[in-house]
């Protein structure tokens, strides 16, 4: 219950809080929520890698592109759209659709916990999902080149001519 | 908490992502929101997993594992696209990107 409302507040203190730093730490603490919620069912492996990659990896570069935009004073004088009224509405419709699926389906086992071991998921990940994961390897290269080259300064290129 | 109690959590995490990507203004953070709908939905694959839905074993959880280096691949070519669009235009605001419409 503590681990649900870190996800739950640290996901609403993400999308309400108008300084950007403030968001980000607040996506890290809901994403800590969520390693807690991954080792309590069983998949130790999912929380590391979620605290590796995401409240290491992934905050920091969110951080560090907060930092590179913001121009001094990261409070945000207009944070949401004129359809903030309508995007609430349609969140609501789509947790009230989601939740009302998750509630009225008759659960078969709801109390077995399958451990999610290093051991099975290796074999898994070598075994049945061999392909996937070697496609994995080449999205991720394919994603570092892409962001290099977006990201680099025009004046750059032409230097490089 | 059952596997309901995960559901639910879940679903909540997600509405909260897409009332985020939809309300917000600022470019960074609509990617920040796209980051909790993925986890929304990483979180259910796990405690599907946990609760014996998959025919596979651990599939749920290999899943998830993929699903995270998906969302790292995103996450950087996102954020590469956001600093070059506010490279050009000076601001992170969405609604100030208006280019194709003038």
């Amino acid at each position: 219950m503590v681990l649900a409302a870190g996800v739950i507040g640290g996901g609403l203190a993400v999308v309400t809080l108008r300084n950007l730093i403030h968001s980000a730490v607040a996506m890290m603490v809901c994403f800590g929520s969520l390693a807690g919620m991954y080792a309590l069912l069983g998949a130790p492996v999912v929380a590391a890698a979620q605290v590796l990659i995401y409240i290491g990896a992934i905050s920091v570069l969110i951080l560090f592109a907060i930092m590179l935009t913001q121009a001094g004073d990261a409070n945000l004088p207009r944070p949401f759209h004129r359809q903030l009224p309508l995007a609430g509405l349609a969140a609501l419709a789509l947790v009230g659709i989601i939740g009302w699926a998750a509630i009225a389906t008759e659960w078969g086992n709801t109390s077995v916990v399958i451990a999610a071991t290093l051991e099975s998921i290796a074999t898994a990940l070598f075994t049945d999902l061999a392909l996937p994961f070697e496609l994995l390897s080449l999205l991720l290269l394919a994603a570092i080149i892409g962001a290099i080259y977006l990201a680099r300064r025009p004046e750059e290129d032409e230097r490089a001519n | 908490m059952g596997l309901q109690g995960y559901l639910i959590v879940s679903a909540i995490l997600f509405g909260i992502g897409a009332f985020g990507f939809l309300a917000r203004r600022n470019a960074i953070l609509m990617l920040i929101s796209i980051e909790l709908m993925l986890n929304a939905a990483n979180l259910s694959l796990v405690a599907f997993n946990a609760y014996d839905y998959f025919a596979a074993d651990n599939a749920g959880a290999v899943f998830a594992l993929l699903v995270m280096a998906i969302a790292a691949a995103e996450a950087t070519v996102g954020l590469a696209l956001v600093i070059a669009i506010i490279r050009t235009r000076q601001t992170p605001e969405v609604d100030e990107y208006s280019d194709l419409k003038e």
